[in-house]
């Protein structure tokens, strides 16, 4: 029988990690976040699966310190909330360049600057473009429940072992701290010593009479060597683009307008797909799962069927970009969006989907 | 009877008195003639080696002229972002706790932009090793001003000397660390001289033991030249530095329990 328990979106997170063979967690309190560090100090995994939960002296401490045990081959991850994952960006860039596998979560809060703690997505170019420097990618995931959080903190770690990359879980404060019923799927053990240099023989596991020495770093100064980087790099996302985009279709069938929308939004534009069909307005809804990989080729397959394209965010437009790239010019791209922490409702979603398409 | 003695009866593993430890590579360093890192390097390579620990010695890297110390060292290695090598250790450390695991940083690295990381990493008496090179400057990027720039001392970016109205004074960062309850062995040595290269191995020597007893971190701070960066002929650095740098970063044990 499946065990099922009322959580806290952030609460699946760490319970997730423990019985997901996390070896590691580092992490600096933030709001909307905090409940991920205190749930695992609560449940001492150290005692139980051998899980080491550090609190760090800063989010840049935190994410070096996964740059640490991501060099080891173990599985380790943080969690943040956006002037957090600002001061992650210089160590993201990293990891990436050194390409190595952790799992970071942002729970986003709106900016820029200190902001509010209220709910947001304005972190979505900081995700799915780098929010440090240099041409990189992270993997970037979108939850709508606290199931999904549950869920994606083993497909994230999945994903950034099948790739040596950082993966990002982008939610935000409603997702977090919403109690939703959550299936607590088999316990997955953490891998032994040996499982860890067979699944990562690059990494530091201390260096034997057998192979050489492994070294991790981000250098390359031989302009050619650096550029071969930046292509293996390059096909690597490509990779990500082919076999690794996720998204979810709602109502679409038949649908002659799109609203595209991810985690929180999505599951209020979800009611304003049902408000619309009462009405008889054919409108459908595209929840892309995974925002890199984008599901570019999946907005270009509907295109043909469509009249107009909305994207709904709690930002001022940033995700509406890709969805314009992927449309490229063929039919009109609308974009609505609230600002603040303010989650709009699905009517008032629906009066500014009237309102563009009655333009 | 007179007979000549030929190289052959020389060359003999009994007459043998020095070889260079195999766990350092053959790799031609890139450090400057007269420089301080040669040294070091060797004498943590051969603290490796004479501990038997190749395979279990995890080593940290900075950012700095020792970027590339895991080109001349046969252990494996992480290279760091600047200032950030003992959060990369701490939780190299906790994940791998059986393991030795050291970071090796310079003045820059260490004591400006990495000084949150090496408080807290000390702090918390992570059981690691921290080798610090002090020459009071940025060789890499061209001999700017460091934390550790004596007064009156000229630099790219203190070219009329430090200041301390402009700059502020010295920071003995060693002596801050000495300071916390982490540490358990906080000692300042020197390389410049076969005594000094001697000591310095017997302080890399008590750190790595001290990791294996769990004692907390082990730091030592190696006064060092960058004769380069100081631009003066190797033996006018060395000299330089026992006559400017020694009387305000004083050699000899800060805290050993």
């Amino acid at each position: 029988m499946a065990e099922y328990i009322l959580m806290k979106g952030n609460e699946a997170i760490a319970i997730s990690a423990i019985r997901n063979g996390c070896d590691g967690y580092f992490g600096y309190p933030i709001t909307p976040q905090s409940e991920v560090m205190e749930t695992l100090m609560l449940e001492e995994p150290w005692d139980s699966t051998g899980m080491v939960v550090l609190q760090a002296e800063s989010e840049t401490s935190s994410i070096n310190m996964l740059y640490g045990g991501a060099s080891c081959g173990k599985k380790v991850m943080t969690s943040s909330s956006s002037p957090g994952i600002s001061l992650m960006a210089e160590g993201l860039s990293y990891l990436a360049g050194a390409e190595l596998p952790c799992l970071v979560v942002n729970v986003v809060r709106g900016g820029p600057g200190l902001g509010t703690i209220q709910p947001g997505q304005g972190d979505y170019f900081q995700a799915c473009k780098g929010c440090g420097h240099g041409d990189y990618k992270m993997i970037v995931l979108a939850p709508n429940s606290a199931q999904e959080m549950y869920d994606f903190v083993d497909l994230g770690f999945e994903l950034a072992f099948k790739y040596r990359n950082p993966a990002l879980i982008l939610t935000d404060g409603v997702i977090g701290q919403m109690m939703e019923k959550v299936e607590l799927r088999e316990m997955k053990p953490r891998w032994t010593d040996q499982e860890v240099i067979e699944m990562s023989p690059w990494a530091t596991t201390g260096k034997t009479p057998d192979r050489k020495q492994n070294v991790i770093t981000s250098l390359a100064l031989d302009a050619a060597v650096h550029e071969a980087l930046n292509h293996r790099l390059i096909e690597k996302y490509k990779k990500m683009e082919e076999e690794d985009v996720r998204f979810e279709n709602y109502k679409c069938e038949d649908a002659e307008h799109l609203i595209v929308a991810y985690g929180s939004m999505a599951r209020v534009c979800e009611n304003t797909i049902d408000l619309a069909r009462k009405e008889g307005i054919k409108l459908g809804l595209l929840r892309p799962i995974t925002l890199f990989p984008y599901p570019t080729k999946e907005i270009q397959r509907m295109v043909p069927q469509l009249k107009t394209i909305m994207s709904v965010e709690l930002s001022a437009g940033q995700m509406v970009e890709d969805v314009r790239l992927a449309v490229n010019g063929k039919i009109p791209v609308n974009f609505y969006g609230r600002l603040g922490g303010i989650v709009p409702s699905p009517e008032e979603v629906l009066e500014a989907f009237k309102k563009e398409i009655n333009k | 009877m007179h007979t000549t003695m030929d190289i052959k009866d020389i060359i003999k593993p009994e007459n043998k008195v020095y070889s260079k430890t195999p766990v350092l590579l053959d790799n031609v360093m890139h450090y400057c003639p007269g420089c301080s890192h040669g040294t070091a390097h060797k004498l943590v390579a051969e603290v490796i080696e004479e501990m038997g620990i190749q395979e279990n010695t995890i080593g940290v890297s900075p950012v700095g002229c020792s970027v590339f110390a895991y080109n001349y060292v046969d252990i494996d290695w992480q290279q760091a972002a600047h200032g950030r090598a003992p959060a990369l250790a701490t939780a190299t450390k906790r994940l791998y706790p059986d393991k030795y695991v050291f970071t090796y940083q310079g003045d820059g690295d260490l004591a400006s932009i990495g000084t949150a990381e090496i408080m807290h990493a000390c702090n918390r008496g992570e059981n690691i090793v921290v080798i610090f090179i002090n020459n009071a400057i940025y060789g890499m990027t061209g001999g700017q001003m460091a934390p550790t720039t004596l007064m009156g001392m000229k630099t790219a970016t203190s070219p009329y000397g430090r200041r301390e109205d402009l700059h502020g004074k010295p920071l003995r960062i060693t002596d801050l660390i000495s300071q916390l309850e982490g540490t358990c062995y906080v000692t300042r040595q020197s390389v410049q001289n076969a005594a000094g290269a001697r000591k310095t191995k017997r302080a890399i020597r008590k750190g790595f033991e001290n990791s294996a007893k769990k004692k907390g971190t082990s730091f030592i701070e190696i006064v060092s030249s960058c004769n380069s960066g100081w631009k003066m002929s190797p033996v006018k650095a060395n000299e330089w530095m026992v006559e400017n740098m020694f009387p305000s970063y004083p050699l000899g044990d800060l805290k050993d329990i």
